[in-house]
């Protein structure tokens, strides 16, 4: 890429992210972007010959990066900008990638609709009235409304997948492992993971190829060498195996979503797939259990934000009544409620009852995909969420239906299996997603199918 | 009527924290060197920055399993780091990384001497698990606000935990002294108590002599010398024993020991007591070992010091209480072996680096490391004392100056002029002019007065300038008294 074209794209990011960004009618999905910045970046990165070079990449809020702050959509890290970066961010920027924004999101990725942010609810592209999902919807929007063709994310229950499929664009979570946590600041280290958002199915391979791999400064990453994802653009799907479970497809599920999701398998059967009814029978424990270890590992990751080292600190009545002051107005009200609910689940007395019970239970649901896997199933379809994105505000005040948004998406993070979502059409106008969902780095298949797939739907996928 | 400490027996379990000797920190690649200035030797990850991670120092898991093979415990092959959740300034991360229900090494066993019965006094060792050390806080350092110095934040650390198995702040002592040794001579440890690089608390408690239950114990901390711990434990046992015997029970709380004061007084109370929410850390993997690497370790451990002090006793035919001192430390007990392999006399080896050697460290407050005197030369020293070339008194003034000068010491005995004169006619000549210069004492002693000899030896060593042979000067006399 030229010089030129490369300070042009970044240029043209820009002009879009202030269309549909600013103002008091804007959709509030970037925090943070410093265009001269971005712009020097461009210009450096113009000679690379990496995959993404001169490419323009928004990152969310909760993923560290130099010169842009890293707030996690928090006022507890308000202003805080890292004196290190990811290694996700790292790879991107090798491969010529030019970071030019940081995203909004629900505070500490808490959160299924970007509006648990401390500065401001995002918006959806497709309708300002509607969320964009969460809790990476500044990242999911931002693919959508045009401002750039990758964006990463992070997932600890469906983060990256629910907002893909609010948007209507395609979202990946890896296999856990796949990418390094490294520099993403954490909520429940053994659910976290990376993922990337991509306008079509080859945008998030490509990002997904960038960032995977091995790093020797997180230590749960993976030995496993990476594919290159993009292989996996194939015509057919003679010999695939395509699992459908039962109880991802309830009496009670919305007839428009079945019909589109039949319409998938359909799709996917005339491009010579074999559909298999399967069964993953401890899938309606996956909230529970999600809501007991998540809670749990994030009462302790957020333990750091004490006021001590760096960002907010507001005195009071000696270190406890600093602490006090400074975490009860720093946190807002579901990153507050989860640290409870984490807190007390890991209480003595209570850890057996809960965090002991939830860890042999998330067990059960890794083997009920281990089980499918092992009985010669390449992939499972399923709708990536219940409904399609829902209106600001009318979930807010309603925890658990709020938690309920995530039902279908939690047990990939659970059993750490890859998984991702894709449009496959459209309910009243609004985007849905179809969830692929592979064994432990089964990334190629679940491309595989996923292409193939976006391909057979065409057009119809956004209709 | 018997006091109350004769009364009840005194119980006690130590928990011992060690630094690792590693070059950096547990999880992260800072420097662990000590007495930087402060928050110096720091990054992402020990100041718990927000998205850092740790990564395990393979060096202090190797340390961590080198402790535990010496003593005595099974090393597992999987065990499992855990948060330890509190709130402390000086703990970054707000959580320690330890490990909790599956420790590195369980079921140790620690020999301390021998009881009257001449039998071995064995304190169990309950585990020995890895940690990492949390910063420190500096509350005198400026008015109405405390100072925060992460440089220690993250340095490796060994918990050894013992068995209650201890009956008295002796043994407690003693358990102290032996384990430092064996800590010192695996060499995975500075063991420095001033510089915080080992730290003991202590739980103690009472009960009545015969009583097979265990008291509710108190844990007694701050202590910063093993003869602190040893009266901190005499005077909480102490208070213990007063309460008891008023009818009081013991409440379970932490004590802190004030050496200055000789007493141990009640620490603030934290809340009552702490509810750690220990969890699996879900950042790092569970540490899986080889069996044949734990194997590879024990093979090469190195000789402990039990195993030292008998050999000392056997190879050299030293005395217990000579192979005792001689294997105090690891330099010493090198120090002595290389003396007496290339003197090829333990006997005198040991007699002059326990008598000699050590009075001149301790004088001069010297290291063993950086002694001049080198093995090699006291050695040699050794063999002209045995030759015959220098008299022990002479051997002495010569050793002085190779202490001082770190010279050879035929060199300066040459120097000195105190090689002893071999020439027979010199040593006649000074028997002669004695004889002539004192001719009473001649008269007398050639008369048959034999108790004169000692005078006139001495007189001739005096003239010879120490340089005679005091056992031919001898000769030489009783020849003349007999011709």
């Amino acid at each position: 890429m030229s010089d030129a074209a490369a300070v042009g794209a970044v240029r043209n990011a820009f002009a879009r992210m202030t269309e549909v960004n600013a103002g008091r009618d804007g959709l509030n999905i970037i925090l943070w972007s410093d265009q001269a910045s971005a712009e020097r970046d461009a210009a450096a990165v113009a000679e690379s010959d990496g995959p993404l070079a001169g490419v323009p990449v928004v990152v969310k809020d909760n993923i560290a990066t130099l010169t842009l702050p890293t707030s996690c959509g928090s006022r507890i890290l308000e202003g805080y900008v890292s004196p290190y970066e990811a290694t996700a961010i790292t790879k991107l920027r090798a491969a010529g990638a030019v970071i030019i924004a940081k995203s909004n999101c629900d505070e500490f990725a808490m959160g299924s609709s970007t509006e648990h942010s401390a500065f401001g609810p995002a918006k959806n592209p497709l309708d300002p009235r509607l969320v964009p999902g969460g809790s990476s919807g500044g990242s999911a929007a931002a693919v959508a409304s045009g401002i750039c063709r990758i964006a990463l994310g992070s997932e600890t229950g469906g983060s990256v997948r629910q907002p893909a499929a609010f948007c209507g664009v395609v979202g990946v979570k890896p296999t856990y492992g796949r990418v390094s946590r490294f520099g993403l600041v954490a909520f429940a280290s053994s659910l976290d993971q990376i993922g990337v958002f991509g306008s079509r199915v080859d945008d998030a391979a490509l990002g997904l190829e960038v960032i995977a791999g091995r790093d020797a400064r997180d230590s749960t990453t993976a030995q496993h060498s990476v594919p290159r994802y993009r292989d996996s653009n194939g015509e057919r799907l003679d010999g695939v195996v395509i699992g459908r479970p039962k109880e991802y497809f309830p009496e009670s599920l919305d007839p428009a979503l079945r019909t589109l999701c039949d319409r998938s398998l359909d799709a996917l059967r005339s491009l010579g797939a074999e559909v298999r009814d399967v069964s993953l029978p401890h899938t309606d424990l996956a909230i529970p259990v999600y809501y007991v270890i998540a809670p749990a590992e994030a009462s302790s990751n957020l333990a750091r934000f004490d006021g001590v080292r760096y960002g907010l600190r507001i005195e009071g009545d000696g270190l406890r009544g600093m602490y006090e002051a400074t975490r009860s107005r720093g946190f807002g009200a579901e990153v507050t409620r989860r640290i409870l609910l984490g807190t007390y689940v890991l209480s003595a007395g209570y850890y057996d009852a809960y965090y002991k019970k939830a860890q042999g239970v998330r067990a059960l649901i890794a083997q009920d995909f281990r089980d499918v896997f092992d009985a010669g199933v390449h992939a499972i379809f399923t709708p990536t969420a219940p409904t399609p994105a829902f209106a600001i505000g009318a979930k807010s005040d309603d925890p658990y239906e709020m938690y309920l948004s995530d039902i279908f998406t939690v047990t990939a993070n659970l059993a750490g299996v890859p998984a991702m979502s894709l449009p496959i059409g459209r309910m009243n106008g609004l985007p849905v997603g179809g969830q692929v969902i592979a064994p432990h780095f089964g990334e190629p298949d679940m491309f595989r199918v996923a292409y193939a797939l976006e391909r057979a739907l065409g057009r119809e996928a956004h209709k | 009527m018997t006091s109350p400490t004769d009364r009840y027996e005194m119980v006690v379990g130590l928990e011992v924290h060690v630094q690792l000797k590693t070059r950096t920190k547990a999880f992260c690649s800072c420097s662990t060197e000590y007495g930087a200035p402060p928050n110096v030797n720091t990054c992402p990850v020990c100041l718990a920055l927000p998205g850092a991670l740790p990564v395990l120092n393979a060096e202090a898991v190797r340390l961590a399993v080198l402790t535990g093979a010496a003593l005595e415990c099974s090393i597992e092959c999987t065990s499992v780091f855990a948060r330890k959740n509190y709130f402390y300034p000086d703990l970054p991360k707000g959580y320690q990384i330890s490990q909790y229900d599956k420790p590195l090494c369980e079921h140790g066993r620690l020999q301390i001497g021998l009881n009257a019965d001449a039998q071995p006094i064995v304190i169990g060792i309950t585990r020995v698990h890895m940690e990492e050390d949390a910063g420190k806080s500096i509350h005198d350092r400026y008015a109405a606000a405390t100072a925060i110095d992460l440089n220690r934040a993250g340095v490796p650390l060994i918990e050894i935990v013992s068995e209650p198995d201890m009956r008295s702040s002796k043994e407690a002592g003693a358990y102290l002294r032996v384990l430092k040794q064996i800590l010192e001579y695996c060499d995975v440890s500075d063991v420095n108590m001033e510089e915080g690089s080992l730290r003991v608390d202590a739980n103690v408690s009472a009960r009545l002599r015969g009583e097979t239950k265990l008291g509710t114990k108190t844990e007694v901390k701050n202590m910063n010398s093993f003869s602190g711990v040893e009266r901190a434990l005499e005077s909480e046992f102490a208070r213990q024993c007063a309460a008891l015997d008023r009818g009081e029970s013991i409440q379970q709380q932490t004590m802190l020991w004030d050496g200055a004061k000789n007493e141990v007084r009640p620490a603030r109370s934290k809340e009552g007591s702490h509810d750690y929410r220990y969890f699996p850390e879900p950042d790092l993997p569970p540490l899986v070992l080889d069996q044949s690497w734990i194997d590879e370790i024990k093979k090469n451990l190195p000789e402990l010091p039990r195993a030292r002090r008998e050999r000392f006793g056997t190879a050299y035919s030293l005395s217990p209480d000579d192979a005792d001192a001689l294997s105090a430390s690891v330099a010493l007990a090198e120090y002595f072996e290389a003396v007496a392999r290339a003197s090829d006399d333990p006997k005198a080896a040991a007699n002059w680096v326990r008598g000699t050697v050590l009075a001149t460290l301790n004088a001069s407050s010297g290291d063993l490391r950086n002694f001049p005197v080198r093995p090699a030369d006291l050695a040699q020293l050794i063999k002209l004392v045995r030759d015959g070339a220098l008299s022990n008194s002479a051997a002495k003034t010569v050793f002085a100056e190779m202490a001082a000068t770190g010279e050879r010491p035929d060199a300066i005995a040459h120097r000195l002029g105190v090689l002893q004169e071999r020439d027979e006619a010199a040593i006649e000549q000074w028997v002669t002019d004695v004889l002539a210069e004192h001719p009473a004492e001649a008269q007398r002693y050639l008369g048959g007065e034999k108790k004169l000899q000692g005078v006139l030896v001495g007189l001739v060593m005096k003239k010879s300038g120490g340089r005679a042979d005091p056992k031919r000067v001898n000769q030489l006399l009783s020849a003349r008294a007999a011709g």
